[in-house]
């Protein structure tokens, strides 16, 4: 039995228009993706993977064309509702961690869950943290934080409220290989407790290689890559 | 629930991090500044009115020329205000053989209303307050009086056709200021005793009085219902009317203290505005990335409103536990300069610091705040979304209007403060476009610069909108702290020059022209070197181009008056040094004896006089007409003899001439004086001494209070410069790390930061200046009313400090951070 959608994207267009002329970044983009899949999207930089990953998260809307998030149309959905399903069913993993600097790790993490008006917020975050090894470094702020610390705790947030859909941008592209390969691990290892479809963008093409699915990027289309699925 | 648990949580972060520590200092001087000048003149006018109450025996005065009304005593009473009557006339009183003119007062019970009478039992020293009138039977008489006639404490003096022992010399009577030209020596008897005196008879020259005293409201009410009652012949007082030059310093001083709060509240609200923009880039950041998780709209405003109200809420009340403080501080200091204590401060000044607080903490930051509702959430992938463009000029609009409504208050003059708000906007204009201007020349600078100095330069031209608010801020704290300090001393020197203390105390009149040598001796014995004698002849002005004068057109109460009265003309061939020509021209020599005038300015506008008019005299009988050929003012608080009419030499030659002098003779020095008058029984000296000590105590007082609020708004100007320094400085401190990451050495960021700021700072300094000089100009001659001179010295000085203390301080500011190794700073940053 074939598994439901969580996001699908139809007849997707995206112009940016400068004082020049007109930008084509997303051109009649189609793409569908099954609840529990890990899909990657690769693309060279300025492909438009960020721009097509933040209109999927409903950061950004359309020129053109549908984003349907488990079937719901977020184009009829108004800031405050896009932001109210993100806060639902989505979380985020940034390639520059995105951590507040004025927050503590754990303030970091309990953020999403006090917003989602999770009582239990500190149980949840500190739950999280743990998960990831930071059991230790809750009370420390992002700057006495390393790189791979920072991104596991923002790993750490974005798993913390069990999101449906996890949308991850270049989350091993501010570290060294050692440091991402264990990010990297660690994203995939909660994603597969959490049954969380993850959506991946990178140009990191080892990376993209650990998903189910791969599609490549290209003059504002998205073609079937030849990287092997596992 | 969570609005708060997040308000609170992002609150204490930025406290860390500085910008909002430098948000709440800036609200807590607006709000200590707006409070302490209300706290302070509040109590500080009560205080300086209850003290003019004392040179008038009262709160208010109702003066006739006939018994005045039942209705005037039972309406105070009525209102249950404290009032008393008194009755003053001339009349000879005689000891023995000798005799003299005296002001005769007789008091009622409660005489004084306010201040105390001072005796003594003998003539010099030894005072006591008295706490009754004059006993039925006696009298208490001013020391002059007492050498005169020879009295001493015991001695019977015939006032009319009774015999009154004096009970006590008079030292010190409130009340006496009055028109001092009619002063003779004071004879203070109880008014019970004047009927059998047979004194008062029909067409006797009697002044009668009733005196109140309440709080402010109720002589205030009083004062408008009387003034509404008075008819021809009547007249009320108050402290501001009754003594011109108290109502002048208490003007100035209010003014002052008015553009001084009104300058600390326009500066605390641009270092609000300063210190608001770093907290609100910081904050960009963390509202996209909450948008992105989730947040709505209404929780981030709900955030923002609530930090809003805490940082207003402490910072107000803060604030005004400070102000509260402050003028504490206050009362204690002027405990020692006050004879009595200070009355004690309302509830009202804390109320509307703590609104004024609030109010102004919505209206600068609250609409900055609000852009970051509007923050995107795809800020996060793309982080030149937005950013905070300080060129959305709608968002100042309810900082400017709640400004302008702060400043109108706290000037509480339109003129002062529309000149103000003025300005501010020319300044804001004229900044503008040097920066503007600046950055065009700089673009064109050639490229073999001084690589460092380039790079410094550079960044005028890529933060136009930054470097605008940073010169702005640096501008308006620098040109407070100048106005402030021009205008204060130009007033305070005004004040001093205004009563020196060798200022004339006495004044001798009714000298005739074969006395005039003995008084000149009399002068050189006692040293009194500059002294001089001036003529006078008694006229009555008759007519106006050939029209009769009629007192009665003039609808103004002073022009009637003016109109009724006789002047004293006098002839002078020079000009005296405390008058100034406003139109028209002196006469020169050959003009001597040529029926010219010189008339007072004010005197001229009572009365609808104009250059080149032609008035007519009355001379003892004789008419003489003048034309008007200059218009002067005269700076009547010099205390010196001065005169509405002066004529060339010559022109009065055939009139009976008495003359009139003034000099300073130190308080208790009067034995020359007694002397004098024992060889001339003729003459009348005018003794103002206590009367000036009064003044000058006042003024020395208010002195104190403008240096005090001076202090304050001092504080706010380095408030506001402090915050244009923070408003930028983690953007430099990234700029500089990453130079430093680039390659370049300590010296070349220093020199970069240098540059930059050299020119911001001189930039500021020039337009402040300028500014300064400008406002200082207009503030002293046209609001305040005192002279102003330009003073080059102290404008270099503040234009060169100003331009090496910015770049300096903008140095130590980030100073620290150029010793640290690149790395650790990228990691802070």
């Amino acid at each position: 039995m074939s598994r439901p959608l969580v996001v699908e994207a139809l007849q997707l267009n995206k112009h940016i228009s400068s004082s020049e002329n007109m930008l084509t970044i997303l051109s009649d983009l189609n793409l569908a993706v099954p609840n529990g899949e890990r899909l990657a999207i690769v693309g060279s930089s300025g492909s438009g993977k960020s721009t097509l990953l933040g209109l999927l998260a409903g950061l950004d809307t359309p020129t053109s064309g549908k984003v349907l998030i488990n079937g719901q149309d977020i184009g009829m959905l108004d800031e405050d509702g896009r932001a109210a399903l993100r806060g639902k069913s989505m979380g985020f993993v940034f390639q520059s961690f995105q951590l507040l600097p004025s927050l503590t790790a754990l303030e970091n993490v309990m953020l999403p869950l006090q917003l989602a008006g999770r009582a239990d917020a500190n149980k949840l975050a500190l739950a999280a943290l743990a998960r990831v090894g930071l059991e230790q470094r809750i009370t420390h702020y992002p700057r006495q934080l390393s790189g791979g610390e920072q991104q596991r705790v923002a790993i750490a947030r974005a798993f913390a409220p069990k999101p449906s859909i996890l949308f991850a941008d270049e989350p091993t592209g501010n570290l060294d290989a050692a440091t991402g390969q264990r990010i990297i691990e660690l994203l995939f290892s909660l994603n597969a407790e959490l049954d969380t479809t993850l959506i991946l963008v990178t140009h990191d093409t080892a990376l993209a290689g650990n998903c189910q699915r791969v599609l490549r990027l290209q003059d504002g289309h998205l073609h079937d890559s030849e990287i092997t699925t596992p | 629930m969570i609005a708060m648990a997040i308000a609170l949580r992002q609150l204490r972060s930025h406290w860390a991090s500085g910008e909002v520590r430098v948000l709440l200092m800036a609200l807590i001087l607006a709000v200590a500044a707006t409070t302490t000048v209300g706290f302070f003149t509040e109590r500080i006018e009560s205080a300086l009115v209850r003290q003019g109450s004392l040179l008038l025996g009262a709160d208010a005065v109702l003066s006739a020329d006939h018994a005045l009304p039942g209705k005037y005593i039972q309406q105070a009473q009525q209102r249950g205000l404290h009032s008393t009557s008194t009755m003053e006339f001339p009349s000879m009183v005689v000891q023995g053989e000798l005799s003299h003119l005296a002001e005769i007062k007789a008091v009622s019970a409660g005489f004084p209303l306010r201040g105390e009478l001072t005796i003594s039992s003998q003539v010099i020293g030894g005072g006591m307050l008295a706490k009754t009138i004059p006993l039925p039977g006696t009298v208490w008489i001013e020391p002059r009086l007492s050498s005169l006639l020879a009295l001493k404490v015991g001695d019977e003096i015939e006032v009319g056709e009774r015999k009154l022992r004096v009970a006590a010399i008079l030292q010190r009577e409130p009340s006496r200021g009055g028109d001092m030209f009619n002063i003779a020596p004071r004879l203070l008897m109880n008014a019970a005793d004047v009927p059998s005196t047979k004194l008062i008879q029909l067409g006797s020259r009697i002044r009668y009085q009733l005196l109140v005293a309440a709080d402010a409201k109720s002589i205030d009410s009083y004062s408008i219902w009387a003034k509404s009652q008075l008819v021809r012949g009547e007249r009320l007082e108050d402290v501001r009317s009754a003594r011109p030059e108290m109502k002048s310093a208490l003007e100035k001083s209010q003014q002052f203290l008015g553009l001084s709060a009104m300058v600390s509240v326009i500066l605390a609200m641009v270092a609000m505005f300063l210190a608001n923009l770093p907290y609100v880039q910081r904050s960009l950041d963390s509202y996209a990335l909450m948008r992105c998780f989730g947040a709505s709209k209404q929780l981030i405003t709900q955030i923002l409103l609530l930090q809003t109200i805490l940082l207003g809420l402490a910072g107000s009340a803060l604030g005004c536990l400070l102000g509260l403080a402050a003028q504490a501080g206050l009362a204690k200091l002027a405990g020692k300069l006050f004879l009595e204590t200070l009355p004690n401060p309302s509830w009202l000044p804390a109320a509307s610091g703590l609104l004024v607080g609030f109010v102004t903490m919505l209206a600068v930051i609250w609409p900055q705040l609000l852009r970051l509702s509007d923050v995107p959430a795809l800020r996060i992938l793309r982080r030149d979304l937005g950013d905070l463009d300080i060129r959305s000029w709608l968002s100042y609009v309810p900082a400017f209007a709640v400004m302008a409504a702060l400043v109108m208050w706290q000037a509480g003059n339109i003129r002062l403060g529309g000149v103000t708000l003025m300005a501010f906007l020319g300044l804001l204009l004229v900044t503008g476009l040097l920066v503007y201007v600046a950055g065009r020349v700089l673009h064109r600078l050639p490229e073999h610069n001084s690589g460092a100095w380039r790079l410094g330069l550079a960044n005028l031209k890529r933060r136009p909108g930054m470097v605008i608010a940073q010169v702005v801020g640096f501008s308006m704290g620098l040109m407070a702290l100048m106005l402030l300090a021009f205008v204060r001393g130009d007033l305070i020197q005004s004040w001093q020059a205004s009563l020196p203390l060798d200022a004339p105390n006495r004044f001798i009149i009714n000298i005739q022209p074969n006395q005039i040598s003995g008084v000149k001796t009399f002068f050189t014995q006692t040293g009194l070197v500059s002294a001089d004698v001036f003529p006078m002849v008694r006229g009555r002005l008759v007519a106006v181009n050939g029209q009769p004068l009629n007192a009665e057109k003039y609808l103004d109460d002073r022009a009637r008056r003016l109109a009724e009265r006789e002047f004293n003309l006098s002839w002078a061939a020079k000009m005296q040094a405390d008058n100034q020509v406003l139109a028209g021209r002196w006469w020169t020599e050959q003009e001597y004896g040529k029926t010219m005038l010189s008339l007072e300015q004010g005197l001229a506008d009572s009365l609808g006089i104009k250059l080149g008019d032609q008035l007519t005299y009355d001379i003892a009988g004789t008419r003489l007409t003048l034309a008007v050929t200059s218009l002067r003012k005269v700076q009547w608080d010099s205390m010196r003899a001065n005169f509405f009419a002066v004529v060339p030499p010559g022109v009065l030659d055939g009139f009976p001439a008495s003359y009139i002098t003034s000099f300073h003779l130190p308080l208790g020095h009067d034995e020359p004086l007694n002397q004098l008058i024992k060889s001339f029984p003729n003459l009348t000296v005018i003794d103002i001494a206590s009367l000036m000590e009064q003044v000058r105590g006042i003024m020395n007082k208010m002195t104190y209070a403008v240096e005090y609020v001076f202090g304050f708004s001092m504080l706010a100007g380095l408030a506001v410069l402090y915050a244009a320094l923070v408003a930028t400085r983690e953007e430099r401190v990234r700029e500089a790390t990453l130079l430093r990451v680039l390659g370049a050495s300590r010296l070349q960021v220093t020199q970069a930061i240098l540059a930059e700021f050299f020119c911001i700072g001189l930039l500021a300094a020039i337009v402040a200046t300028v500014a300064a000089s400008a406002l200082a100009y207009y503030v002293s001659i046209h609001v305040i009313g005192i002279s102003y001179r330009f003073n080059p010295s102290s404008a270099f000085v503040a234009l060169s400090m100003s331009s090496l203390l910015v770049p300096a301080a903008a140095w130590l500011g980030i100073r620290g951070f150029l010793n640290l190794p690149p790395r650790q700073l990228l990691q802070s940053i």
